[in-house]
């Protein structure tokens, strides 16, 4: 695991956790065919938490936050998010899918476009904003990601650093309430996930709701306020940070965490 | 100077070298001869070989060039003008020229085809080049209609009234748009498919009845050559893209009754010859339409070609399909866009790009394979050429006339293949 040091001060001013719930998951269950990849998930997110989910490999993590864009269908239990329900019903799941961003481990810009029209693309067709304002607001995001200079190149011209920073503008553009990302920086050189994770740190600045799959420990430690440890498809711990690394309760968490911070 | 130089390890250089020019054999014809041609053994074994073979081949078809007659009324006047020795008698084609690209369509008339042809460039042009003005697009929309009208002639009512189909369809469409996306579009299209059948012979009969305005119609018994070729090549070129997107769409499709009827109709179609396909055309598909409907022969043929032509498009279209990385969706689902719109603005243009090599390959298949109508009475080239032959005048000319539909198919193609490959990489951004 690389773990890039997180040197900058955090300003924690708006970093508030209120008591308004962004997501509620009850009960959630879901299988691949005969295979329970999700079993019994409980939990509820507040508007404002920045939660970081780790485990192992293959215990269900991507599925969990890919469940809550409908990226993946759940079959039994509830998910509420923004106080939507996510049923077969088309018309809640895009409702829900232009509310929660979502960043990939593997950037997915689309490579055809520039970068300009990666960001400007779903505001003008989902949310009918007029072109000149959608360039205006992505121009705005991606000076945010500090990548202003490569809005007329194609995402195959830049490093991958930058592609991910596109990537995380480009779901910005759409003004989300909640950000999803799947190992954002596991596809990275050390070099890079700095950068990356620098902007995610400055997003949670500003008061996003985030949920981050990641292994990023020292971003955990910084930025997150609960850490959930998931193994077989259940939430095995959670807890704030300060708790959850300096004195784990569950044995396979202190597996876990003797694994990847141990060496 | 030198001694210090020797002597020392630090130096000074005291005069600048001025720039030199590289070695004979490094520059120029000589180092691409050198490169490409000379570079070993077995290359210059290759060069000498290929280089001989050349020079045999245009020592012997050389004289059959140079010594071509071009003013002859028959091969008779062609050989006695030779003399026995051997020349092309490219008389044949200064004399049937007119045939081998109108057929036997009234010279009187050769002005609507011409025009079709000229009036379709300008219809491609905005299709084809991003550079062209944007308004173009309305005439590349009407264009169809009235390439159908200069060809076919006879009264103007019929293809507006048929043109008005597809508003017919696209307001029912709208209608019935609150139910279902998909229940309206099958709604709109069996409109359209309705309308043409049923209403739009009777409306466009009565309406040029109280108001006659239309040119000289002409059958399309007497359509031929190239122009009967491209109007078939043309129009199943159009029409079998976007067909064959849709057949490759509904092949991915969750949902089991799209899925079967794709598959099923790919399937068919490509396990038959095309040429049954074309006796099918000419001899059954009457007994499938409403008793009374007179279906133009040349119209069957381009439906079926069409067909034919869109079961290759949709299986090519699947492989750019399945090419593209499943994360593309998924960000594309991600960001709220529905499944149209990831299909129009994500998925295509990128499935599509793929595929180009392929498009063109089925669209030049399909340009050549319109010969095969010859077997079914339709004078295409080929079938004029032996029209040509059958005229005692031109009895046992071969080679220039083939020689010549040959070439035109080649410069067809040849096109195609070129615009192909400026468009692959004009939509070139991966810089890899
Ligand atoms: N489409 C699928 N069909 C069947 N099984 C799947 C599918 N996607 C994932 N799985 C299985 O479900 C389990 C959970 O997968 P998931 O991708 O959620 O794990 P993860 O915790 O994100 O692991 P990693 O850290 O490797 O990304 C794995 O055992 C995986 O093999
Ligand atoms: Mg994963």
């Amino acid at each position: 695991m690389s773990e890039a040091a997180i040197e900058r001060q955090i300003d924690r001013s708006q970093m508030q956790v209120t008591d308004e719930v962004a997501i509620q998951i009850s009960d959630m269950n879901k299988w691949y065919g005969t295979f329970h990849v999700l079993r019994d998930i409980n939990m509820t997110v507040n508007r404002g938490e920045r939660i970081v989910i780790c485990g192992p490999s293959g215990s269900g993590k991507s599925t969990l936050i890919r469940c809550i864009n409908r990226l993946e269908e759940h079959q039994a239990g509830k998910i509420v998010v923004d106080g939507t329900e996510l049923t077969s019903d088309l018309k809640n799941i895009d409702k829900v899918r232009s509310e929660v961003g979502m960043v990939f481990q593997h950037f997915n810009l689309f490579p055809h476009l520039t970068i300009l029209e990666n960001c400007t693309l779903a505001p003008i067709w989902v949310r009918k904003t007029p072109k000149k304002e959608a360039e205006e607001v992505a121009m705005h995001y991606l000076r945010k990601v500090k990548i202003p200079e490569q809005a007329l190149k194609y995402p195959g011209q830049l490093s991958g650093g930058q592609q991910q920073r596109v990537a995380i503008a480009r779901s910005l553009c759409m003004k989300p309430r909640i950000m999803l990302f799947d190992e954002p920086t596991s596809a990275l050189d050390p070099e890079m996930i700095k950068e990356v994770l620098d902007t995610m740190i400055e997003l949670a600045e500003e008061g996003m709701t985030m949920l981050c799959v990641t292994h990023e420990m020292g971003f955990a430690q910084a930025v997150a306020n609960r850490v959930i440890f998931m193994d077989q498809g259940q939430i095995v711990e959670q807890n704030e940070p300060k708790e959850f690394f300096n004195n784990p309760k569950s044995d396979r968490t202190k597996l876990f965490l003797s694994q990847i911070l141990g060496h | 100077m030198s001694d210090t130089h020797s002597n020392t390890v630090a130096y000074v250089r005291d005069s600048m070298l001025p720039e030199a020019t590289p070695p004979l054999t490094e520059v120029g014809a000589i180092r691409w001869l050198r490169e490409n041609l000379f570079s070993g053994v077995l290359n210059i074994i290759l060069t000498v070989l290929g280089i001989s073979s050349v020079i045999w081949i245009v020592l012997h078809i050389g004289p059959w060039f140079l010594n071509a007659v071009w003013n002859a009324e028959s091969l008779a006047e062609c050989r006695q003008i030779l003399d026995g020795a051997t020349g092309a008698c490219f008389g044949v084609i200064k004399d049937r020229w007119h045939q081998l690209i109108f057929g036997f369509y009234p010279p009187s008339a050769y002005w609507r085809p011409t025009l079709a042809f000229v009036l379709m460039l300008v219809a491609l042009a905005p299709i084809l080049f991003a550079g062209a003005p944007r308004k173009l697009f309305w005439f590349s929309a009407i264009y169809p209609a009235l390439a159908f009208w200069l060809l076919w002639g006879g009264t103007i009512w019929f293809p507006i009234i048929a043109m008005a189909g597809f508003a017919v369809g696209y307001l029912a469409y709208r209608v019935t748009l609150p139910l279902s996306t998909l229940a309206a579009t099958i709604v709109g299209v069996l409109a359209t498919i309705l309308w043409w059948l049923y209403l739009t012979g009777p409306i466009s009969n009565m309406l040029s009845g109280a108001l006659p305005i239309g040119i000289m119609p002409i059958r399309s018994d007497s359509f031929g050559g190239f122009m009967v070729s491209t109007v078939i090549g043309v129009t199943g070129i159009a029409l079998s893209l976007p067909i064959g997107i849709v057949l490759a769409l509904g092949r991915q499709s969750d949902m089991f009754l799209i899925k079967t009827v794709s598959v099923g109709f790919i399937e068919f179609i490509r396990g038959v010859p095309l040429i049954t396909l074309l006796f099918t055309a000419s001899l059954l598909l009457n007994y499938f339409l409403p008793p009374g409907t007179n279906f133009d022969i040349i119209l069957r043929v381009i439906i079926m070609v069409t067909l034919f032509a869109s079961a290759y498009m949709a299986e090519v279209i699947r492989g750019g399909l399945a090419a593209l990385p499943r994360g593309q969706y998924e960000a594309a689902d991600a960001l709220g866009l529905d499944y149209w719109k990831a299909q129009r603005l994500i998925i295509m243009p990128q499935a599509l790009k793929i595929s180009i090599p392929g498009i063109v390959n089925t669209f030049i298949g399909l340009f050549k394979d319109t010969t095969l109508v010859v077997f079914i009475g339709i004078l295409d080239p080929i079938g004029l050429s032996n029209a040509i032959r059958a005229d005692s005048d031109w009895n046992g000319i071969y080679w220039e006339l083939f020689g010549f539909i040959g070439l035109c198919f080649f410069i067809f193609c040849f096109g195609m293949s070129r615009y192909s490959q400026y468009l692959e990489r004009k939509l070139k951004t991966d810089h890899r």
